[in-house]
């Protein structure tokens, strides 16, 4: 990975979590490591069980303990490990230095209590203020967040608004003690594409004017292409590249980047067969040995199959865990 | 368990479905199979408990006409409560239409019953979306795909049913041993061949998918779009492809038809739709999918539509897309714009289709 001199606001190194179930350990998180600066936007993208939403929870500290354990690693938040802190003291840096946007905002919403009433809670209990004023900066939020009519809504409950507002509600939410550090976990992928893009673009907006570090967490390649400045792409619990999104866009390093990016429905591939990546993603109380993605790999050899590939450096800002990079980004299929 | 997935494409990139035409050649417009015509299903609204009284529908669908011809795929596309699944129902028979005619092969099924009825629903089936809920968690494999057979006998004699069952767990790719198994016991995209293995039991002619490859991860999805243009090739069956994805829809249609608030605003075939759209809600809405390509993303010209979507219980009058639309005018308030090809564009080449727009014209600021 790249060192660059400024301290990063997030500094992730070699985090490891897995589930104790009844079925075994599921090793959902072996060993990421990744950066967020102040103003950056980091794309994690992945399928279902990369590992890419716990690795968030275990950073935000709502990881479900148990089954679910942070085996190893450190998180740097503003040069202190989080891990090392108390409760309390983690409860302090949730909420007010790092916020998170969930995907679900109907059932990430209290149906029993007014947004406003919700809104304003952050108030009271991270900054003491009372119930009035509290209420006077949540009507403030969600003007922020571009709510119409907020003074006459803030009264309303979750249900009496519709997708795109709610999750502008949880923006609002996330945004309100001004964290330096947002973490929003597939945030559009319940709303439709035209609410999607206005979702997305109010989040840009305001992360730009906050000068934030947001870690968007998705599955779908466009939205990534639209707003990332880094990706990091998931599988089996460990990074498999990272890349400013131009280069990766451009020449994938991965092999499964690359077959992710092929998969995707092209014009010029209107009645062919598309490509697909073959097989299933790893059972994760499974992981096969040597590379996770060997069994699925167009390009594997036998060094896939017993060695776990570091990640190589390839190139200016960006690594490649594939012991066949170099052939990768030259193209080979 | 071992996967035997099948549409892996070839490891050099995608390869040409047929050989000798190198692209799949767009189907004939034949005879249609299926018309819709003026099709409407209001639900009911009540308020009260013992003395309930209506107090105005929710409009789901409000007036839809199109045909589907043999062998074609047919896409829907529309945003959530726009209708789309609720048109799939109606054409499985799921629910009873409030007003409109489906004729299959001539003939209005709204009409049919008893045995004519049954007789033609063996020849339209439906793949859901989502292939966690829609397979019976208490039943093998085996009796999931077999169980068309019990309501219609005479596809295939019982002593049979095993085999076909097998044959058809080989056709959607999956290990023909797998037929004792349980739903819980496979992946989602292998739970979707599942329920497209179903869908194919009575050998349908039309098979409507809704948002069949949604629930999917990309690496999955692709598979399932693979094995279903295979089997439209193999089974010369018709498609009504319903799904919110507009790539995957561009991908697999022939023809594309745009729906909005329980009406079609604009239908055509996918490079009319996706190249030369003029109903301003395509535009916006096929301006608002996020590219797969950071170097689009300032080039885009983006339509930022405001607002949301009405509610169906109280649809604008007019052009149910006047509230959110930059061009509305007085007109669009009072008169209903139709379903047609808008006269300015007859015989315009690509921009001459069907659209429901006072208003219609290409975008002047294309993208290039």
């Amino acid at each position: 990975m790249t060192t660059t001199p400024e301290p990063k606001l997030l500094d992730v190194r070699d985090l490891k979590v897995e589930f104790r179930t009844r079925d075994g350990i599921a090793k959902a998180v072996n060993g990421v490591t990744y950066q967020v600066a102040a103003g950056q936007t980091l794309a994690v993208l992945g399928e279902s069980g990369s590992g890419k939403s716990v690795t968030a929870q275990a950073v935000m500290g709502i990881l479900d303990t148990p089954p679910g354990f942070v085996t190893g690693g450190e998180i740097f938040f503003q040069g202190r490990d989080l891990l090392t802190l108390g409760r309390e003291e983690r409860r302090k840096v949730r909420g007010a230095k790092m916020a998170m946007i969930f995907q679900d905002a109907l059932s990430s919403l209290n149906p029993v209590l007014s947004v406003g009433a919700q809104l304003g809670e952050m108030y009271q209990v991270h900054r003491g203020l009372s119930r009035k004023a509290a209420r006077g900066k949540a009507v403030e939020l969600m003007e922020r967040v571009g709510i119409p009519a907020a003074a006459a809504r803030v009264g309303d409950f979750p249900h009496q608004f519709s997708g795109g507002m709610r999750q502008r509600i949880m923006i609002a939410m996330a945004l309100a003690l001004e964290p330096e550090l947002i973490i929003a976990d597939e945030p559009t992928t319940a709303l439709d594409v035209t609410v999607q893009a206005q979702v997305m673009d109010l989040l840009a907006q305001l992360q730009r004017e906050f000068h934030m570090g947001l870690i968007l967490i998705t599955h779908d390649l466009g939205v990534v292409a639209d707003v990332a400045d880094t990706i990091a792409v998931m599988y089996a619990g460990r990074i498999v590249e990272t890349a400013p999104v131009h280069q990766l866009y451009r020449a994938p390093a991965h092999p499964y980047t690359r077959g992710l990016l092929d998969s995707i429905p092209r014009l010029d591939q209107k009645g062919r067969t598309l490509y697909a990546i073959k097989g299933l993603p790893p059972n994760l109380t499974a992981i096969p040995p040597g590379c996770p993605f060997n069994p699925r790999c167009p390009l594997a050899q036998d060094v896939c199959r017993t060695d776990l590939p570091p990640l190589y450096e390839a190139g200016p800002g960006r690594a490649s865990a594939c012991h066949f990079w170099k052939e990768t980004l030259g193209g080979a299929r | 368990m071992e996967p035997d997935e099948q549409e892996t494409g070839s490891g050099g990139g995608p390869a040409p479905r047929v050989a000798a035409a190198g692209v799949r050649t767009r189907a004939a417009r034949g005879e249609a199979i299926l018309e819709i015509r003026d099709l409407a299903k209001h639900f009911p609204l009540h308020r009260g408990v013992v003395f309930q009284r209506q107090v105005g529908a929710v409009k789901a669908v409000d007036g839809v006409s199109f045909d589907l011809y043999k062998g074609e795929t047919l896409g829907i596309v529309g945003e959530s409560g726009c209708g789309k699944s609720t048109v799939a129902k109606l054409l499985v028979g799921l629910e009873r239409p409030t007003a409109g005619q489906i004729r299959y092969q001539g003939e209005d099924i709204i009409k049919l019953s008893g045995r004519a009825l049954k007789a033609v629903r063996r020849n339209i089936q439906m793949v859901f979306q989502d292939p966690y809920t829609s397979l019976n968690p208490r039943m093998t494999v085996g009796d999931i795909i077999g169980e068309p057979y019990e309501i219609h006998p005479e596809v295939a004699p019982k002593g049979s049913r095993r085999q076909k069952v097998r044959e058809l767990l080989d056709v959607v790719g999956l290990n023909p041993e797998y037929i004792n198994r349980y739903p819980h016991q496979f992946s989602g995209g292998q739970r979707q061949r599942i329920g497209i293995a179903r869908g194919l039991a009575l050998r349908p002619e039309i098979i409507v998918a809704d948002e069949p490859v949604s629930a999917l991860d990309v690496s999955v999805q692709a598979q399932v779009i693979n094995l279903l243009e295979r089997l439209q090739d193999e089974f010369d069956l018709s498609y009504v492809f319903i799904a919110h994805d507009l790539s995957v829809v561009r991908h697999i249609s022939d023809r594309v038809a745009v729906m909005y608030l329980g009406r079609l605003a604009e239908t055509g075939t996918d490079e009319q739709i996706y190249e030369h759209p003029t109903h301003p809600y395509t535009q916006a809405l096929l301006s608002a999918v996020p590219v797969p390509d950071p170097a689009a993303r300032e080039r885009r010209g983006r339509i930022l539509l405001a607002g949301d979507v009405p509610s169906p219980a109280d649809p604008p009058s007019g052009c149910r897309f006047r509230t959110r639309c930059w061009k509305a005018q007085d007109v669009c308030a009072e008169v209903v714009p139709p379903l047609d090809v808008p006269e300015w564009f007859v015989g315009a080449g690509p921009a001459g289709h069907p659209s429901a727009c006072h208003f219609a014209e290409e975008r002047s600021d294309a993208q290039e």
